[in-house]
């Protein structure tokens, strides 16, 4: 299962800090997981539009859209940091 | 060293126990960020209103990693002698203690630019997001790209 938080805007705007997602076998990337999500779930075109930012972290790393996915991954996204 | 709670720090205390941590030190530089009264300016057009508490969310886990890289990217670039960080969480209000990054070297310039650095990466790198409640509202606070240059300047050095 793979483990996908939200935080901060992007939790606030779907409702929810996290769900588990059975990987589907044509996800092989973050890029990939996002088409799926979008696909499955209209509320996340409000997260992934293109005047948001949104980053990325596979098991707690900040990584980019071709990042691979496996079982089990730790997936988190939120907005640019603000902390300080 | 390094904490992440939602209480207040002294910074005689913190100040103390880095002294004894850190051997022959020459130089301790400490850092303190607070919360301002700051005006709610989200809104274009708008009449400034004041914030009434400052809310800090964080991802537990990757948080503490984060900052640990940052402390050893520090001790890398300097010769550090001890270090130590602590960032609250949850409702603050104006005036707050908010962080603390102190830094402790045989020379003082090494220890004010470590602590520059931890807190430009800090800033930028570690995965806190403030939201600013008012009166009638809750506004995320934006990042700005001033943070994004305060890193930048890193690379080269």
């Amino acid at each position: 299962m793979l483990r996908i938080q939200y935080f901060a805007s992007i939790r606030e705007t779907l409702g929810r800090s996290e769900e588990e997602l059975e990987l589907p076998a044509h996800v092989g990337s973050v890029q990939n997981l996002i088409d799926h999500l979008l696909s499955i779930n209209p509320s996340f075109q409000r997260v992934f539009s293109a005047h948001n930012k949104v980053l990325v972290a596979v098991n707690q790393t900040v990584v980019d859209l071709d990042h691979p996915l496996s079982e089990n991954d730790e997936v988190a996204f939120f907005p640019p940091m603000t902390g300080g | 060293m390094i904490s992440i709670h939602n209480q207040d720090f002294s910074i005689a205390d913190e100040y103390a126990a880095l002294r004894h941590r850190a051997g022959d030190a020459g130089a301790i530089v400490t850092f303190t960020g607070l919360v301002r009264e700051i005006y709610d300016v989200s809104a274009e057009g708008s009449e400034p209103t004041p914030v009434r508490s400052l809310f800090l969310e964080h991802y537990p886990g990757m948080t503490e990693k984060c900052l640990q890289e940052i402390q050893q990217q520090a001790e890398a670039k300097w010769p550090l002698l001890a270090t130590r960080i602590i960032h609250r969480v949850g409702e603050l209000h104006g005036k707050d203690q908010i962080v603390l990054v102190a830094t402790a070297s045989a020379h003082r310039h090494a220890a004010f630019e470590a602590a520059e650095f931890i807190m430009d990466y800090l800033k930028s790198k570690a995965p806190f997001w403030k939201q600013q409640k008012t009166a009638t509202s809750s506004v995320w606070v934006e990042s700005r790209d001033s943070d994004k240059v305060a890193i930048d300047r890193w690379q080269d050095s």
